[in-house]
């Protein structure tokens, strides 16, 4: 019993020894500059121009730490940008499954993100407005899915990479019955399903 | 109970004689009456007697005024009938028929049916509720089965009073009896669309949608097993029964769609039908001897009703050349009797519901009012049930397509659409 008490009081002792030694160390870490003519008070001086140095430190060090942060931030934004921009629609002509002109240039800009992210596999989506027949819609949004997929394939994207389903005119983006709406809902949905976790910009 | 026995008896003691006989009269065959399909004969429906006299009564007058052949006399019941049946009177009142119902002891219904010109009694049957509680949908559809044989042994065709429509409401499977009562959630999870009935009645299709694509479910109502029967990925959709029910057609397909036929209750692989090149395909419905099917097809660049062999061949379009710059037909349903196809046209702004005489191909617009579409024919090949946004939202309405005379099916919160008509239910 009394061995283990020994040991005890050694150990705290060699431990405050430690923290002692440290605690004495952090002046001697950073040297004091060279001193040109004798200060009124060297002490007080000195303790200014560590303060003013650590200071200066954490500055930079908070500098370089926003920085970072606002880098991530940026990357961030970029990375759910890109994925935004990939996420857009395409649109359709009413009763119509093929890709219309001024649609290509959104598809055009889902190809780098399929180059930058070699495993990312994608679902195409196929809606339609709710003007025509229930059932046709279904078997519309799939063609409409499909023309999609036909277009990226021959654009080189690997055929495995794309599944197509349709949702007919059971989802629609815009849930009313006007000529705006029923282009808004003329449309192919992308989302990515695996393969882009981490998400790779396209150069 | 002692009441409903008294005056079941009494009811019964009115012409005993013909009760006797009452095994000897063969269902079906019409011993006076003569039916003119172009008239709607008078009926008259005497005070049932026993409890629940006045539901009964109601329920057998809503059933044959629904049915379109009849003509329901409008007068007050008065007691049920004693003594000697007095057919002037009911003459008088402008029928040509009455019909006579009482609750028996026996927990059955009893009908008979007078012929008011021949003063006699033209048929009569008795219809067991087999302990069904009163009121409940099985005693309900016992009192339909037996409107529906009064309807037959009147007009010699079967009434469908007995009958249920299945449909989607707030993309859930709900059924309804054809008199509208009895509304009941079908109790599938999930999206379901596009129902569609075994001939048996004992089975539905439907297509169960989600996220990674819509699959076709076969759904035993009996047990309340459902059975996935679909695993190809993408769209599987619009299934539909042969009657001989033992084929199931559906549309799939990842570029396109086509129509494939496969077994509802499994072990064989999906036979493509329909070869339709990269087009929507969708909707197919059988004709009533399975030999043909009817289908939309986008093969034109818009949707058209074509019809195809059962095995794919002689496909030929089916609806004639557009009227109107949008031309867009769809949603085909062959009648069961084989001599129409009734489809939705876009006619102006707004789809309606036509039908096509298969024998010369001259189509007929049955409604105009709003957008009507998506038509199911009853069993007796004259009803057929649509969706109709007539009263606001989307709704199902029935439409008697000799007489053009329409009622509301469906009421309530929510679009209602999507009808498919059953076949007779013929066990309660």
């Amino acid at each position: 019993m009394h061995a283990r008490i020994r040991i005890l009081a050694l150990s705290a002792i060699a431990l405050s020894a430690v923290v002692t030694t440290a605690c004495r160390k952090k002046p001697e870490v950073a040297p004091p500059p060279t001193p040109v003519a004798k200060p009124f008070n060297q002490d007080s001086a000195d303790a200014a121009e560590r303060a003013k140095r650590a200071a200066a430190d954490a500055a930079a060090k908070a500098a370089a730490e926003k920085a970072a942060a606002e880098a991530a931030a940026r990357m961030a934004a970029a990375v759910s940008a890109a994925k935004a921009a990939f996420a857009a629609p395409v649109y359709f002509d009413y009763d119509k499954s093929d890709i219309r002109d001024d649609q290509k240039t959104t598809l055009e800009a889902k190809i780098p993100v399929f180059q930058a992210n070699a495993d990312m596999r994608i679902r195409v989506a196929g809606h339609t407005d709710n003007r025509g027949s229930d059932e046709y819609n279904l078997a519309l949004g799939q063609r409409r899915a499909a023309e999609v997929k036909r277009y990226l394939v021959a654009r080189g994207i690997a055929e495995g990479r794309i599944d197509v389903v349709s949702f007919g005119e059971e989802r629609p983006a815009v849930a009313q019955d006007n000529e705006d709406a029923w282009a808004k809902n003329r449309r192919d949905e992308f989302e990515i399903i695996a393969g882009a976790n981490p998400f790779k910009l396209p150069r | 109970m002692r009441f409903r026995f008294a005056s079941a008896l009494a009811v019964l003691c009115l012409f005993p004689l013909r009760l006797a006989g009452q095994d000897t009269i063969p269902t079906g065959v019409r011993v006076g009456l003569t039916y003119d399909p172009s008239t709607r004969p008078g009926v008259f429906i005497t005070a049932v007697a026993g409890d629940l006299v006045d539901s009964v009564r109601a329920m057998i007058a809503r059933n044959l005024d629904f049915g379109d052949r009849l003509t329901v006399v409008n007068a007050e019941a008065g007691p049920p009938p004693a003594g000697r049946f007095n057919y002037e009177l009911y003459g008088k009142l402008g029928a040509s028929a009455v019909v006579q119902a009482a609750m028996t002891r026996q927990g059955s219904l009893h009908v008979a049916v007078h012929d008011v010109a021949a003063k006699r009694v033209l048929n009569v049957g008795d219809f067991a509720f087999n302990g069904a509680a009163d009121f409940s949908p099985a005693w309900r559809m016992v009192v339909h089965r037996a409107s529906d044989e009064v309807e037959r042994w009147i007009t010699s065709i079967r009434g469908v009073a007995a009958t249920r429509i299945l449909f989607v409401r707030d993309q859930r499977l709900w059924i309804v009896d054809s008199d509208g009562a009895n509304l009941t959630p079908l109790g599938v999870g999930g999206i379901a669309l596009s129902p569609a009935w075994h001939p048996t009645g004992r089975y539905v299709a439907y297509a169960q949608m989600a996220d990674d694509g819509t699959h076709i479910v076969v759904r035993d109502l009996t047990t309340g097993q459902s059975r996935r029967l679909t695993d190809l990925g993408g769209s599987n959709i619009t299934p539909t029964f042969s009657p001989d029910g033992s084929t199931l057609v559906y549309s799939a397909g990842d570029d396109g769609t086509d129509l494939y036929a496969v077994s509802p209750f499994g072990g064989d692989a999906p036979r493509r039908v329909t070869f339709g090149r990269g087009t929507p395909t969708s909707s197919p419905s059988f004709s009533p001897d399975g030999r043909k099917i009817a289908y939309i097809s986008g093969r034109p660049g818009h949707p058209e009703v074509y019809i195809t062999d059962a095995d794919g061949t002689n496909a030929e379009l089916l609806t004639e050349a557009p009227s109107g710059d949008q031309p867009y037909r769809a949603n085909p349903d062959w009648s069961p009797d084989g001599r129409a196809v009734a489809f939705t046209s876009q006619e102006g702004p707004n789809l309606q519901v036509m039908v096509i005489n298969m024998r010369d191909r001259r189509i007929r617009q049955l409604t105009g009012d709003a957008r009507n579409e998506d038509p199911s024919w009853a069993p007796d090949g004259r009803h057929v049930v649509f969706t109709s946004t007539r009263s606001g939202a989307k709704q199902l309405w029935v439409l008697d397509t000799e007489s053009g005379r329409t009622r509301q099916l469906t009421r309530g919160a929510g679009a209602a659409r999507m009808a498919a008509w059953s076949p007779r239910m013929e066990q309660p």
